[in-house]
């Protein structure tokens, strides 16, 4: 396994008493992007959250098993979660810029995490910016709060900010469902830009999304992991009948 | 596998080994907030602690039996022997609370009913500043408007001297009147909406409504705010002192003057010197206030306990 | 027919009664500002009061008052946040909070004399600061804190949970998250509910007979030297406030135009309180426009 692979195994989650995923053992390719789909409450989300171990805010939230990142389990309560979270970016739902100005928005974490020198900053910004190809439309008004920004837009920033602190994983929970289809297939064209530097794992609800997006694709019911392949064969020919059911909108 | 992430990769330069930057800074903010809240807790218990101490005093060594001081008549602290009676002042407080609650309660009441049912908006937009507004106003001016508008009223009303328990019982019925409407706003707000809607299908009309189905749903949550109304009331001190007369006995009527733990306390407690059995006959006094605003509190909880069931 | 009569006067009845709290307000104002606006001059407001001659004024009771909120907020907003940052981030969810939180209502329910009562006892006489500033602004803060606290743990429960998560996924520790992120957010509406406090601060007066003393030093409006015993800015001078004067010359006022001097103290103190009021509101339309009007 090389240093930063990411894979789980026998991850379950529970909330409480109720198990929301249940025993889930996954390799993530390096460099690509894994869809996870599902029906709502399928456990996809909750998964995604335990790969940073974002559930740990919640209480209640239990985790069982192994999640590596190269030779680190992180699950391991020794394991420097602040530090860890560093080098896998996260991005959600609803665009969450922080209440600043769009240059700190990207330079707040490099900036903690010891870049000094307003030169090297604005370096990282450029970069960033240029990545998430929101550069040209915001070059001019840097100071501006983030907030001001079109939802869209916001979301894309959301993805630059992330990119500051050199993750080499980004977690995306349905990147795209709150934008309008423009601004979507913009996430979709930066997600496939995105892929040659970073090992993607993106949920959506999105069926098209999933295909156009994704290299491979895990679909998820009840807790469970019920099948998990190539994106392609995925869609074409799938093994179980439950993925087929929901792939082609049966149910879910 | 229990080795700390280090940062072969990706990681910031100068940053080492377990206390790294992070872990610092969290230990010191946590530092803070733990001091702040220890700083809080520690500050009730001294309350509590030196209160009692000083209050407790006349009981255990000064001979002062607990049962004169709740049931006895007289006040005469500087007398030979000096008396200790302060059951005028527990009446006064009592009466005058009570009486405040039972003016603000209906008011109250009709105000939330106001701003829930009948005109939200008109309630939103204005009634609920006003009554913001009424909360906001210091007591030392309620009392002065007492003194000034409402003692003489009532002395051109009704037989007397115009101060007293009723005096004091309006001036106290205004200032928790904001405390009654908001938490009685606030609970008929979140009553489910399916509760009304339901009796509105049947044909009830909308005091029908309010009178058989919202008031007594949201009868526990009205209570509540009826009790901290009188507990306010209870531990307000200058606005009734300034109005009720302060005569240490037992009025025969609303309209002769009387005296409130608050008031005797907020008198004579400058006038006395630390230790004398009179300074201490009215930390006394003050732990009765304390005891009575646990009670309060005690009270409310049980009221929220059985709001949430 | 009947049910819907009497619903009608039901209904008449509840808006009368509505419109009778608002009249209330009113008369209460109008006449609070009729009687005191009169009497309000600049004279008034910057001179100091005479003991038994007229024309007396509520200068260094309005520096005090002004003065003992300044220091109050100084040393309540920080311990106020930090306690409520406690109770909204770091508390679990267990018997212990459930524990504090009690005390913090319990605290929030003590009747104001009686945390004066305790600053007698505790900071005037045991930590022997005296009749002083510092006294009633120490008062003051436990009179205030508890309001503080629930404000904070209010805000903050009010950022919504992506910024935090998001302050997280960056890597930033705990603290630095709530410090740098989540504050900043909540900052409106701590401001907000602070100006509040501070009105109900400055009008509060039995917490201050026994603290801050109810009496004032001459005082030297030219000397600036906090150390110096006639300096207005020594915190360890008694100073009365205009709400402690104002129950003083209703109690006791020897000045022969004392019902005066009260109703225009009475009028500039409920001017301040509704200028604090309205002073958040517009503060937090502000900030709401600004958050909003944004896109």
């Amino acid at each position: 396994m090389s240093a930063q692979g990411l894979s789980t195994n026998n991850l379950s989650v529970f909330y409480g008493e109720k198990q929301a995923v249940k025993k889930v053992s996954m390799d993530f390719e390096e460099r690509s992007v894994t869809a996870l789909i599902g029906p709502s409450g399928c456990g996809k989300s909750t998964f995604l959250r335990s790969l940073n171990r974002m559930n740990d805010l919640i209480s209640g939230a239990r985790i069982e098993g192994e999640v590596w990142i190269g030779d680190k389990n992180i699950c391991d309560p020794h394991t420097d979660v602040v530090r860890l979270r560093q080098r896998i970016g996260m991005v959600w739902q609803k665009p969450n810029p922080f209440h600043k100005s769009i240059y700190e928005n990207i330079a707040f974490g490099p900036r903690y995490h010891g870049v000094k020198g307003r030169k090297q900053l604005d370096e990282i910004v450029e970069t960033c910016l240029r990545k998430t190809a929101l550069w040209d439309e915001v070059k001019d008004r840097l100071s501006q709060s983030g907030l001001a920004l079109s939802g869209g837009q916001q979301q894309r920033l959301c993805i630059a900010r992330s990119l500051a602190v050199q993750p080499n994983i980004l977690l995306m929970d349905e990147p795209a469902s709150a934008l309008d289809p423009v601004s979507t297939a913009k996430i979709e064209e930066l997600i496939s830009e995105l892929k040659k530097d970073y090992t993607i794992v993106i949920v959506t609800h999105n069926m098209q999304q999933a295909a156009r997006v994704s290299d491979r694709t895990a679909f998820f019911f009840l807790g469970d992991l019920i099948e998990y392949d190539d994106t392609q064969k995925m869609f074409t020919n799938p093994s179980k009948k439950s993925t087929d059911d929901y792939i082609s909108g049966r149910f879910g | 596998m229990n080795l700390p992430v280090t940062n072969k990769q990706g990681g910031p330069p100068g940053k080492s080994g377990k206390w790294g930057k992070h872990v610092i800074e969290e230990a010191r903010g946590r530092a803070f907030v733990y001091f702040c809240v220890l700083l809080m807790v520690v500050t009730i218990f001294s309350i509590v602690f030196f209160i009692a101490s000083r209050g407790l005093t006349p009981f255990i060594s000064q001979g002062v039996s607990v049962k004169d001081m709740l049931f006895g008549l007289k006040w005469k602290p500087e007398g030979n022997p000096p008396l200790f009676g302060a059951l005028p002042f527990l009446f006064g407080s009592f009466v005058t609370s009570v009486l405040a609650a039972l003016i603000a309660a209906p008011l109250g009441f009709c105000a939330s009913i106001f701003m829930t049912e009948i005109m939200p908006k008109f309630g939103r937009t204005a009634l609920q500043p006003a009554i913001e507004l009424l909360a906001g106003i210091p007591s030392v001016v309620y009392g002065f408007v007492g003194l000034s508008v409402v003692v003489p009223f009532l002395r051109d009303v009704f037989p007397g001297q115009g101060i007293g328990i009723l005096a004091g019982a309006i001036v106290l019925s205004v200032m928790i009147l904001p405390t009654v409407t908001t938490i009685g706003t606030d609970a008929l707000r979140s009553l489910p909406s399916g509760l009304k809607e339901g009796s509105y299908a049947l044909g009830a009309t909308r005091w029908q409504t309010i009178y058989r189905l919202i008031l007594p749903t949201a009868l526990p949550s009205l209570l509540t705010g009826v009790v901290l109304g009188i507990a306010r009331a209870f531990g307000e001190a200058l606005a009734v002192q300034m109005v009720i007369g302060n005569a240490p006995h037992i009025p025969r009527s609303l309209f002769e003057s009387a005296t409130t733990l608050t008031s005797i306390i907020t008198l004579e407690m400058g006038n006395t010197t630390s230790g004398s059995l009179h300074n201490n006959a009215l930390w006394s006094l003050a732990l009765i206030l304390l005891l009575m605003t646990f009670l309060f509190v005690f009270v409310v909880r049980m009221l929220e306990r059985r709001v949430k069931r | 027919m009947r049910a819907k009569t009497v619903d009608r006067i039901a209904t008449a009845i509840i808006i009368c009664v509505a419109g009778f709290i608002m009249l209330v307000l009113a008369a209460l104002l109008g006449y609070l500002l009729v009687r005191g606006l009169k009497h309000i001059s600049f004279d008034f407001l910057t001179s100091a009061p005479q003991a038994i001659k007229v024309g007396g004024g509520i200068g260094p009771q309005l520096f005090n008052s002004l003065f003992l909120l300044v220091l109050t907020m100084i040393i309540t907003v920080p311990l106020g946040i930090g306690a409520g940052i406690y109770m909204s981030e770091y508390a679990k969810d267990n018997k212990l909070t459930a524990f504090i939180r009690l005390i913090v209502e319990v605290l929030s329910s003590f009747p104001s004399i009686v945390i004066g009562l305790f600053g007698l006892l505790v900071i005037v006489n045991t930590f022997g600061f005296g009749y002083s500033l510092l006294s009633g602004a120490l008062a003051l803060t436990v009179f205030n804190l508890p309001m503080m606290v629930r404000l904070t743990e209010q805000s903050l429960r009010n950022v919504p949970k992506e910024q935090k998560e998001a302050g997280l996924a960056l890597g930033l520790s705990r603290w630095k998250t709530i410090s740098s992120i989540m504050i900043p957010v909540a900052l409106p509406s701590i401001v907000t509910g602070s100006i509040l406090a501070a009105g109900r601060v400055f009008g509060e007066a039995a917490a201050l007979l026994f603290t801050a003393g109810m009496s004032s030093p001459r005082l030297d409006f030219t000397n600036w030297n906090p150390l110096s015993p006639t300096s207005p800015l020594n915190p360890m001078r008694p100073a009365e406030t205009l709400a402690v004067h104002i129950w003083k010359i209703n109690s006791e006022g020897l000045a022969p135009d004392a019902p005066e001097i009260a109703a225009g103290a009475s009028a500039v103190l409920v001017i301040m309180v509704l200028l604090f009021n309205l002073g958040a509101r517009w503060f937090g339309r502000v900030v709401y426009r600004k958050l909003t009007a944004s896109k």
